[in-house]
């Protein structure tokens, strides 16, 4: 887990310092190096990733920016009016319909029907949407890894077990299971040992999300770890008296970390567009909290009078989402130009 | 070979007893799910409670509902708890609507993706390709629902030019009422797919192309047009087929749920929406169950034409 987060945030520092075009590599440069200079070459990627690291901001500001509008994600003004081009109007019609976007400070992108102000939903629903991609990403990466690795070094009945139960998850309809899990422990709340956790918290969608991505990424890490296990410098540890949890943490995690870091923007990705499903649906994040989900599921139904409760959310998330998307196809083509990765979207 | 297709049909009947234990359980161990507290109302009494339990047999244990309900499953008698239907019979009546949109957008996904893919590894570096390559990345990121809720209200409502959602069967407004339907649909959950499909496709034949044997068909002195059906193409369509027929096998069981949700195509995936939305575990049981069959059988048939082909897989 920790190996993912640190190296990806390592690897968005050559966006700071504006991406120079280096010279063919010498002989002498290690495989890290030489893929922090093949993906400074590519500026679209970098643009991108420096996009997401941008929208990760605004969203840390959300603060900020309800403190300029003079309100809250969850403060309704219902019966306020607001003047706009010198015309008093109110902020929701006598019909339910709320204001379009005012483009000042207050009402910025617009109020949703329960006279809530649509931009600072829209920032504090970036960071619940976020924080499940990313949180989801990462237990993802935690478990695949976890499991992957066992199996694949243990081999024997250990990876029977597991590639099994893999078989069996990989067998479930995705979304289905999603909901399906979604919807019920919101109703009830979920109670692990000693852990509990309230129905309407976003670990609910967050842990789902992080556990049905497991398939995609243990598999390619249990192939990965069976030829890396035979590999000399694992006999070379071994020889010297490493036992398997050195030889897993110390010499073959740093070997998969090239396959995390392609794979884990695409991961996060995923979840955010598998949190806005399942909001979607109502098995997802629960309102009155906002999600990009959330806010997509109250706008889609009222997309005739007020449009903007579904573009603006919407938009929001595409270039979330296209913006990790392009980053990680440049993070792939520079650490492994010939690397094929893929993972489900549906 | 025939030991192979063994091996794998009855990995295939072990795998879906697995999925159908855990999906009972999932709601047996889900604390508030007590089927017979919501079936009684809000304002019921303890003896109302315990009738109701004895009825349906919620009283007895686990492994015994397990059974009665798996039995029900098999001979088409399990009953909704939420409105008493038969669930058999709205799943048949979904399936005609889900698999007419499946197999319709898996068809489109295909031919478009490997169009697309195949056009912009010819094309690779100009300036056609970064836009097909962007517009790809463009369609993997967007949600489905979003997408099809702007195109159905836009295209549909506002300019009249399809229907504003919902099914239209062949039999009652014909074959042409059907099709303006679909049409939106098929597009929409095409798109996510035909974004996938001609990426991946691209870097296959940018992989195959400079290969030895395509080499070899260049001199030859075959057609250009040749070299690229018959050598390339060939070759990198075998992990597209692959990966057609795992999407097909989720989608044609259901998994398009939020494209039949937002087209309103009461197909068996809408089903399945609107039952979990009452916790009503029959319904989402047996949906779950007919998923995880299609990709089970999708998978397996995957497999078999894979060691059909390739002699290596089966022996290993």
């Amino acid at each position: 887990m920790s190996i993912a987060d640190s190296s990806v945030s390592s690897d968005l520092s050559p966006v700071a310092d504006g991406g120079q075009v280096e010279a063919a590599p010498d002989p002498g440069i290690s495989p890290g190096a030489l893929a922090l200079r093949r993906l400074r070459r590519k500026r679209a990627a970098l643009a991108f990733g420096a996009l997401f690291v941008v929208l990760v901001g605004l969203a840390l500001a959300a603060p900020l920016w309800a403190d300029i509008a003079g309100t809250t994600p969850a403060k309704n003004h219902l019966s306020d009016t607001i003047v706009v081009d010198g015309e008093e109007q109110q902020v929701v019609t006598f019909d339910g319909v709320p204001i379009a976007p005012t483009w000042q400070k207050k009402f910025f992108l617009g109020a949703d029907t329960n006279g809530r102000d649509v931009a600072v939903r829209l920032l504090y629903g970036a960071r619940n949407s976020l924080f499940i991609g990313v949180v989801a990403a990462l237990i993802t990466t935690f478990l695949a890894v976890l499991l992957g690795t066992l199996a694949g070094y243990f081999r024997g009945w250990v990876d029977a077990v597991i590639s099994r139960s893999l078989d069996v998850l990989w067998a479930f309809p995705v979304l289905l299971l999603g909901v399906a899990l979604g919807v019920a422990l919101a109703l009830g709340g979920l109670k692990i040992g000693p852990l509990e956790i309230q129905g309407d918290s976003k670990w609910i969608p967050t842990l789902i999300i992080g556990v049905v991505g497991v398939v995609y990424l243990a598999r390619p890490i249990r192939g990965q770890v069976l030829s890396l296990r035979e590999k000399e410098f694992v006999e070379a540890a071994r020889a010297q008296g490493a036992g398997p949890i050195r030889i897993m943490i110390g010499e073959l995690l740093p070997n998969l970390a090239s396959t995390l870091l392609v794979f884990f923007p695409l991961l996060v990705a995923n979840s955010i567009l598998l949190e806005a499903a399942l909001s979607f649906l109502g098995a997802g994040v629960q309102p009155p909290e906002p999600s990009w989900g959330t806010m997509l599921a109250e706008g889609i139904t009222l997309l005739a009078t007020s449009p903007h409760l579904t573009i603006v959310p919407g938009l929001m998330l595409v270039l979330t989402v296209l913006s990790l998307n392009i980053f990680g196809d440049g993070v792939r083509d520079a650490l492994d130009p010939r690397a094929k990765v893929r993972l489900e979207h549906s | 070979m025939g030991r192979f297709v063994i091996r794998r049909i009855l990995g295939m009947v072990i795998v879906m007893f697995a999925v159908s234990v855990l999906t009972f359980l999932i709601f047996n161990v889900i604390p508030n799910g007590d089927p017979a507290d919501r079936m009684a109302g809000k304002n019921s009494t303890p003896a109302q409670i315990e009738a109701i339990n004895r009825e349906w047999g919620f009283d007895k244990p686990i492994y015994t509902q397990y059974a009665t309900t798996m039995e029900k499953v098999a001979t088409g008698d399990l009953i909704s708890y939420a409105n008493q239907t038969n669930v058999i019979e709205e799943i048949k009546r979904g399936i005609p609507r889900t698999f007419a949109l499946a197999i319709g957008a898996a068809l489109l996904w295909f031919a478009m993706g490997t169009a697309l893919g195949l056009y912009t590894a010819m094309r690779a570096g100009r300036w056609t390709d970064t836009l097909v390559t962007v517009l790809a990345l463009i369609g993997v990121s967007m949600p489905v629902f979003w997408l099809g809720a702007l195109a159905s209200y836009y295209l549909g409502f506002k300019a009249g030019l399809f229907p504003n959602g919902g099914y239209s069967e062949i039999g009652e407004a014909g074959l042409w009422e059907w099709v303006k339907h679909m049409i939106l649909p098929w597009t929409v959950l095409a798109t996510l797919f035909i974004g996938v499909y001609s990426r991946v496709l691209r870097s296959n034949v940018l992989d195959t192309i400079n290969d030895d044997y395509v080499r070899t068909a260049r001199a030859k002195g075959l057609t250009e047009r040749r070299v690229m059906i018959h050598h390339v193409l060939r070759n990198s369509l075998i992990p597209i087929v692959t990966l057609w027929g795992l999407d097909f096998g989720a989608v044609l069981g259901g998994g398009a749920i939020l494209t039949e949700t937002v087209f309103d195509l009461q197909g068996v995936g809408q089903y399945f929406a609107e039952s979990i939305g009452q916790l009503d575990v029959p319904p989402v049981l047996a949906v779950t169950l007919f998923g995880a069959f299609f990709i089970v059988l999708l998978n397996t048939l995957v497999d078999i034409v894979y060691a059909a082909l390739d002699p290596r897989i089966r022996l290993s």
